[in-house]
């Protein structure tokens, strides 16, 4: 049996009278990379966000390391919403990477990763310090510690942002279309940090219109289209026999 | 018509003020010090409770900033000082309040009381733009590093808004200060009252009204200083460099004292 990190049975999710989410199911193990792939509007961010509850699902549940997440279970058998406290517990062991970093700019990049495992974990600020600068070398940016993210390329961002979430030692790391807001010159100095981490083990689940990421480092594509998944499969499958006329479609745009 | 005026009094009353000038002086600093402070906690306070989900909360600051900015704030100094003991059933406003070595009149203590609590529902608009102003996926960002609500909005949030709040802010202390003139009308011994009671007994007006407009001028014009010095501060705080001096005065110089929003050029 492999290990399940993340399980999210039938999750259903609406804003309004829109139904973004009709009933998503889908098993992640450890040390698994997803790409999830589809056209705008198909549901793919608002999935993850349900993972780490930004959002809140309507129906269905999803469980992180067997947890269930943003909810508990009363003794009667139904699910109500869990407290804020136990909330955000459960999210130290999620990490986001957003589309726009969303880094904080008030501090600088050493001082953005060291900013949660300081107050939120309660690490000494020796150690987390000692460790933010690790993290920072290890996305290739030992020499910007001191500097603030005004002063940093869009892509320099999002390597402090992945070695922010980093910081907190996440079981799973939540990508949203993490290279979309950049220059197509400096994708590629992001992708290649989070194909690093897809080989050393990291699970990680990516919102994605990379397939050249897809093909280094996904153990499993994800096709949604309008709030369900449609295709699933290997990289491989994905580049020669997609199997819906909507996948082909899809992966003709972007291919 | 200018001969009617005896200009030595006014030189006397800028240059060479008395003790008693003095001690209205500390008077009016103080005063507006500790009313800005009270209404920037309110502010807050209620801006918070006004984004807050429990609606009682929600309707308590709503009915706050209606009521004392909708109404003068000389009635609501003179309702304050004269009424709040009586409408509560207990002394909130004692006639002396003794602080450590200093003890305060009644009349000062209401009308700390009354500007502060206007102040505050002033504020309430300023800090909720200032949290407003900042950006959505900041919030976010906290929360999925395992922040609670509490803990984002002090070290994320309100520490950016504060960038934001400050340029307004410090328009709000500029008027502060001028309204503590108010207080007069209670019975606060401050430097309009100085003025008023030296015009009472020499029937000047020019002399001493010149005398005080002078002073508040260069109270407002510190400010102005003391502000442009935060407001770099924090610009430097985020943009990782500090403006020249140069740069500085140009930017207090071409704005003026008294402008609502300004703030320094980037």
């Amino acid at each position: 049996m492999t290990d399940i990190v993340m399980r999210a049975e039938d999750v259903h999710k609406r804003f309004g009278r829109l139904e973004v989410l009709k009933g998503v199911s889908l098993d992640v193990a450890k040390g698994e990379t997803i790409c999830i792939i589809g056209p705008s509007g198909s549901g793919k961010t608002t999935f993850i966000r349900c993972i780490n509850h930004l959002e809140k699902v309507d129906s269905g549940r999803i469980t992180v390391n067997g947890q269930l997440i943003g909810y508990r279970l009363r003794s009667d058998g139904s699910l109500v919403e869990d407290s804020e406290k136990s909330i955000a517990r459960q999210r130290t062991q999620i990490g986001m990477v957003f589309q726009r970093f969303n880094l904080f700019p008030h501090k600088t990049a050493l001082e953005n990763i060291m900013e949660a495992p300081v107050h939120v974990l309660g690490q000494s600020k020796e150690h987390a310090a000692e460790e933010g600068v690790r993290l920072l070398t290890r996305v290739g940016l030992a020499d910007k510690t001191g500097t603030y993210p005004g002063k940093l390329s869009g892509g320099q961002q999002q390597r402090v942002a992945i070695a922010r979430s980093l910081a907190m030692r996440p079981a799973l790391i939540l990508f949203d279309e993490p290279t979309s807001a950049l220059d197509p010159e400096v994708t590629g100095e992001v992708l290649s940090v989070m194909e690093e981490l897809a080989h050393e083990g990291m699970t990680m689940i990516v919102v994605t219109h990379e397939m050249g990421f897809a093909r280094e480092a996904a153990d499993r594509v994800v096709m949604m289209d309008d709030g369900v998944i449609i295709e699933e499969g290997t990289p491989e499958h994905f580049f020669l026999a997609p199997e819906q006329e909507r996948t082909k479609q899809f992966l003709s745009k972007i291919l | 018509m200018l001969a009617a005026v005896d200009w030595h009094v006014v030189w006397v009353r800028i240059a060479h003020p008395n003790h008693v000038f003095f001690l209205a002086l500390t008077r009016t600093v103080y005063v507006a010090v500790i009313a800005q402070v009270m209404g920037v906690v309110l502010g807050v306070t209620a801006a918070l409770m006004r984004m807050s989900k429990a609606w009682p909360l929600r309707f308590l600051s709503g009915l706050y900033v209606w009521i004392f900015r909708g109404t003068p704030l000389l009635v609501q100094i003179f309702f304050i000082y004269y009424g709040a003991n009586q409408l509560l059933g207990f002394t909130l406003i004692p006639n002396t309040l003794n602080v450590g070595l200093f003890s305060l009149d009644g009349a000062v203590v209401g009308g700390i009381l009354a500007l502060g609590i206007n102040e505050g529902a002033y504020m309430r608009e300023i800090v909720r733009a200032g949290i407003d102003s900042i950006d959505k996926g900041q919030m976010e960002a906290a929360k999925s590093l395992g922040m609670r609500y509490g803990l984002a909005m002090r070290r994320i949030i309100l520490p950016q808004a504060a960038r934001v709040i400050v340029p307004p802010l410090g328009n709000e202390f500029n008027n502060m200060i001028k309204n503590t003139s108010l207080l007069f009308a209670i019975g606060v011994y401050e430097i309009f009252a100085d003025a008023e009671i030296g015009y009472s007994n020499s029937f000047q007006p020019v002399e001493y009204f010149l005398g005080v407009a002078f002073w508040y001028l260069v109270l407002t014009t510190v400010w102005t200083f003391i502000q442009a010095a935060i407001e770099r501060r924090l610009a430097a705080s985020e943009r990782g460099e500090e403006l020249s001096f140069r740069e500085r005065f140009e930017a207090v110089w071409n704005r003026g004292p008294n402008i609502r929003f300004g703030r320094l050029p980037r």
